[in-house]
Parts: C-alpha cells; structure tokens; sequence
C-alpha cells in the first residue's frame, strides 16, 4: 500500500461524500467530478491505462456535462424550501451503511483465499483492440446497437412535446 | 490493520463508495442527485472489477478490464437516457423531486 | 552535425542530467521536459498575440501595435505587465471558490496535452502507449472548466456563453475524435510517435504524409473544422461573440485570472494545432526527402505556426455563423460525412496497393460531400435578406 493510493482513495471518497452531502446541485455535480477524477487516477494507478482515460473521457468530458447540463434545464441551481434530504433519511443511511457492513465484512474474510499475483500486467492498447474485435465481438455489437438505442430513446424522449389542448 | 493486501485496499475504498453512492441515490430528494448515486455506484464496481484484473490470476486475458469499459459504455448511455426521462418529468410535472412525483396518472 | 543539431534539445537535456548521480537522473529529465514545455508555449503565445494583432492589422488595412518596440515587439510584456497590476474583481454574489477554481483548471489541463506531442524526433514527455486517448480525456476537462467559469461568475451572460461554449465544444468534439479515428486505423497505434513514424518515409523524395490521401484529405479539413470549433474561434466564436454576449463565460473575469483564460485558449490552439500536425502533417517530419537535414522541431513549430496563421487568416475573413446553423453543419453535415469518411478509410486499408484504391476512394467521398451538400443547400433559400421585424 503506497502513500499515493491513500492520497487518491481519500480523494476519490471525500468527493462521492461531498457529492451526497452538498445542498447545492451544481456544486454536488462538480464534486462527483472529483469522485470520477480520482477514480481514474486509481484505474492508472492500477496499470489500466486505457479504461482510466477512457473513465475521464467519458464520465469528466461527457457525464459531468449531461448532469450540469439537467440541473440547469430543470431549474434545479435554486435550492427547494422543503430541504434537500428526504423525510426517510435515517432509513437510507441505516442501509447504505449495513451494505457497506456486509460488503467490507466480506472483503476482509474472504480476500486472502483469493490467490494474489503482483507482477504488473504487460497489456498494451493493441492488445485490448484485437481482444475488442476478436474475444468481445459480441458484446461489443450489443454495446453498439444498446448505444444506438440509447440515443434515439434520449431524443425521443427530452424531446418537445407537442402542444396539446387542455 | 497492517495485514491488508493491495487487493484489499481497493475493494475497502470500492465498497466504501459504493455505499456512498447508495446513501445519495436513498437521502437525496432530487432525481438527479439519485442518477448521481447511481453511477458512484456503478464506478466503484468497476473499480472493483479492474482490482480484480490487476491482481487475479489471468491479466493477459483482459476480462475485468473489458467488463469495466463496457460497463463505462453502458453507464454513459444510462446517464443519457436517465437525464433525458428527468428532463421529460420535469417539463411535465414541473419537479425534479421524487417526493413530489407520486401521481401516476398524468 | 545535423544529427546533433536535430536532437540538440536531448543531448542538452542529457548534459544537464549527467551532473547528478544516477538514481536522480529519469526524474529530473522529466522536469527538465516539463519545465521546457511550461516556458516555450507561453513564449510562442506571447509572440502569436503579436503576430494576431499585426495579421488582423494587415488584414483590415491597419497598421497594428507599433508603439512598444521594435515593430510593437514588446506589445505582450506591456500586455502582461497590464493585466498582472489589474485589480482581481471577482463579482459579490459569484461562487467564489469555483470562479477561482475555473481558470487554473483550464490552463493546467491544457498543459497536459502538451505531454504527448511529439515535438521533434525523440523528443516526447511521454511516450504513452495510449497517447491520443490522454489527450483527448485532457481535451474533455477543458469543458467542465468552461461551464465552470461561466455558471460561477452569476451573471446571465457568462451562463449563455458557457452554455453555447459548452454544447458547442460536445458537438465537435464527437466530430474530432471520430476524424482522428481515421488515422488511428491506417497507422494501427494510438501512440503519438509511432503516427508520426509511419508518415516518416519518402518515396520519390515525397513524404507518405497522411493528408496526401482522398481519407486524409477529408479527415484533415474535417479536422480543422472540428478545431477551430474547439478552440472557440471565428467563425465559430459565438461563446464569446461581443455584440451578443459581452465577452461570453469571461466576462466576469478581470486581471490575472483573464490572462490565465486568454494563455489557456492560446495554449489549446497550439494543442490541437500540433495535433492535427502529427495525424496528418507528418509532425516533425521533412516535407521532401532532400530536406531531412533541417532539424526536426524546426517541422514541426514551423507547421504549427502555418497552422496558426491560418487560424488568423480565417478569423479576419469569416462573418460569425448562428447558433443553429453551428449545430446543425456539426451534427447534420460533418458528422455523416467523418463516418462516411471512417467507412472509406477501412476500404482503403483493405483495397491495397495500386491506382484503383485511389479512385474509388476519391469517387466516393467527392459524391457524398456533391450530394450531401446539394441536399442541406436545397431546404435553404439564398437571396436577398428579408428581416422580420425590423422592416
């Protein structure tokens, strides 16, 4: 465990809590975007050079620009007057915190049967192309054809209504 | 707690924050700061994924990295889509809170 | 000689290392190159601001700065000395930490792209295997930046710009990808200077640049489309169009944290500018064989430079465009004609050597951007300008 791992894991956590606990809208989405920043930084950190750029292009250049984007469209920078947290707040805490009981309780039972190896992977961009195109062929048409779908389904849906009589 | 692994260390912090996304999709009343628990969620499994990958047995067959960038695909389109059904809501109802979207007749 | 010359950087670069012992000597060649790549832009900047104001000058029968200096020279250092001694006013119901937050975000994001351009031979920050990705992921903060500086200022204004710089920047960002794509196919490397070795090669003293192809062609002024639109200039500056906007997501920024947003949209057209050299250009490489003795970087700044000027040359010729036409070539025109333009480059790859890959490739995409264009002019009506409400 180097000091950089604790340095980006206590980055990437403050910004998923800040993103939780900000009341402002706008302000939440740019901590989230703290949160997918240091999560890339991991991803390099673990040698996955690829899906770390690919987090940051999609998720920094794409995601956080969608999200930005809602909040203004739907007035959403005005803070609400009945509060920003829900009535059943307690319930939620209570069970995002047992997840979070249970999952850390199985990582630290069962981790050490898990055979670790700690040589650095030697996979190269080339690599994960011809495994795109050859291994994950399918799955990468159902991506393509579940994007497609996405975007027609996105536009159809955001789009103007036409005006009806009431 | 000096006995944890590298393996470890990164399923405690993707646990952690997939709690944390969970808490915000549950508290939150807003129905974008839910979208936005949502994908924490879906990142820390994916930092979940790419951990495995790094320390499991078979890095060369790429696996776990594959799943994580299709996971990263799909979360993009489910982002759009999820954003365009609030924006949808939002020109209809005139909230974005979900306390206050509970009619289901229109 | 020449080969000295060529890699005169390096060798100095090596000198300077050699005198600490070893164990510190990768790091400090990396800061070295940081510290290089941190003083030479901002140079080139100052004297592309010059050479801006003197183009436009020259372009609209001006003379242009001529008071500071010889020939106004020193206009960027009066400038800086300006905008350093400026007051900061930051607005009193902006979001403060953002607003601060937004130009040190554009400017240190733009910085990284620079770390995998190739500069000269040899001469890459880092030679990541994944280089045009990284560059792109950078490119894409640049965006949050933007709406960042433009929601934070608080001011009706500054939103609508951003939000227009915004949008705009998405739409052509898809556009300059999908166009880089191309070239990623041909050459089978998302690595920098691997893009630029393939192009490397002469035959019959000509280079085997890759805008020298019917693809390469259209993916590079599809390219320059897409950059100019990147970069926010004209004629797509409508984020900052001063007879609507003020000044767009900057209007509320004054004194230094100004001169930071103004170094950051320099420093991306140099980016991008460079970009478009390596895919397409050649990079560092010679422009005919018997040339090759020119030291490499001087390649490549020279055809930055050419890049630049033609920025120039465009933003002193071009009226401003609207904010739906913007969206509508991006999305309606440009957008088909790069896929189209993906689909015959992947013909070219598998139609091999000889004169028919040519034609075909140059039949196809010469038909599809005739008949395209036939088809978007023909919903618009040309003639005399009938106004609405004004008359």
């Amino acid at each position: 465990m180097s000091p950089i791992f604790y340095l980006l894991a206590a980055l990437t956590l403050a910004g998923g809590l800040a993103t939780v606990l900000l009341k402002h809208l706008v302000h939440a989405a740019l901590a989230v975007t703290i949160a997918f920043a240091g999560l890339a930084l991991l991803f390099l950190q673990l040698d996955a050079q690829f899906a770390g750029f690919a987090q940051i292009l999609v998720y920094i250049g794409a995601v956080a620009i969608l999200i930005v984007f809602a909040i203004l469209l739907t007035h959403g920078a005005d803070l609400p007057k009945e509060g920003v947290f829900s009535k059943t707040w307690l319930v939620g805490l209570i069970i995002a915190a047992g997840v979070f009981a249970v999952l850390g309780w199985a990582v630290l039972a069962s981790v050490s049967a898990v055979p670790q190896q700690n040589t650095m992977p030697a996979v190269t961009v080339h690599d994960i192309g011809n495994a795109l195109v050859g291994r994950y062929v399918l799955p990468l048409e159902i991506v393509a054809l579940l994007l497609t779908a996405a975007t027609i389904g996105a536009v159809i849906v955001a789009m103007h209504e036409k005006e009806r009589p009431r | 707690m000096t006995a944890v692994t590298p393996l470890a260390g990164y399923l405690l912090v993707a646990a952690l924050l997939f709690a944390i996304g969970l808490a915000g999709a549950l508290v939150r009343r807003n129905a974008i700061m839910v979208l936005i628990g949502i994908e924490l969620m879906l990142n820390a499994a994916n930092l979940n994924l790419i951990a495995f990958w790094r320390f499991g047995p078979h890095p060369e067959a790429l696996t776990g990295m594959m799943f994580a960038i299709f996971s990263i695909a799909v979360a993009a389109a489910e982002a759009a889509v999820g954003l365009g059904l609030v924006i949808a809501i939002y020109r209809h109802t005139n909230a974005a809170e979900l306390d206050k979207i509970d009619r289901m007749k229109g | 000689m020449a080969a000295n010359l060529d890699q005169i950087f390096i060798l100095l670069r090596d000198w300077l290392v050699g005198f600490l012992p070893a164990a510190l000597r990768p790091a400090t060649g990396v800061v070295l190159g940081v510290i290089a790549i941190v003083c030479v832009f901002p140079g080139l900047f100052a004297l592309t601001t010059v050479f801006e104001r003197k183009g436009l000058g020259r372009i609209q029968n001006r003379i242009g700065p001529n008071r500071v200096g010889p020939f106004g020279l020193f206009q960027p250092v009066a400038d800086g000395i300006k905008s350093l001694t400026k007051e900061d006013v930051v607005p009193l119901s902006a979001n403060a930490a953002v607003h601060f937050l937004a130009p040190l975000v554009l400017v240190v994001a733009v910085f990284m792209e620079f770390a995998v351009l190739p500069i000269g031979r040899n001469m890459v920050l880092v030679d990541m295997d994944a280089g045009l990705l990284f560059f792109f992921a950078m490119g894409a903060a640049t965006e949050l930046s933007v709406f960042m500086a433009g929601w934070s200022s608080r001011n009706k204004y500054s939103l609508l710009g951003a939000m227009r710089a915004v949008a705009q920047m998405i739409s052509y960002e898809v556009v300059l990808l999908l166009s880089s794509v191309a070239v990623v196919m041909i050459s089978g490397s998302l690595s920098l200077p691997k893009i630029v070795a393939a192009q490397d090669q002469f035959t019959n003293g000509f280079p085997h640049w890759y805008i020298f192809t019917p693809w390469g062609l259209a993916g590079f002024l599809i390219y320059a489309i897409a950059a100019t639109a990147e970069t926010n200039r004209s004629p797509f500056d409508l984020p900052e169009g001063e007879s609507e906007l003020v000044a767009g997501y900057h209007t509320e920024y004054s004194g230094f944290k100004f001169a930071l947003f103004f170094l950051g949209e320099y420093l991306a057209m140099f980016s991008i500018s460079g970009l478009g050299t390596t895919l397409f250009l050649g990079g560092w490489s010679a422009p005919f064989s018997f040339l090759t003795w020119v030291p490499s970087w001087i390649w490549f700044f020279g055809k930055v430079m050419l890049s630049i000027f033609v920025f120039i040359w465009l933003r002193g010729t071009l009226p401003r465009l609207r904010q739906d036409q913007l969206m509508n070539f991006a999305w309606k025109f440009v957008l088909p004609f790069t896929l189209l333009n993906l689909m015959v480059t992947a013909l070219w790859r598998f139609m091999g050597e000889g004169w028919q890959r040519w034609v075909v490739c140059t039949v196809i995409l010469v038909a599809a951007y005739v008949v395209m264009g036939r088809l978007e002019m023909r919903r618009e009506h040309f003639g005399p300008r009938s106004y609405r409400y004004a008359e």
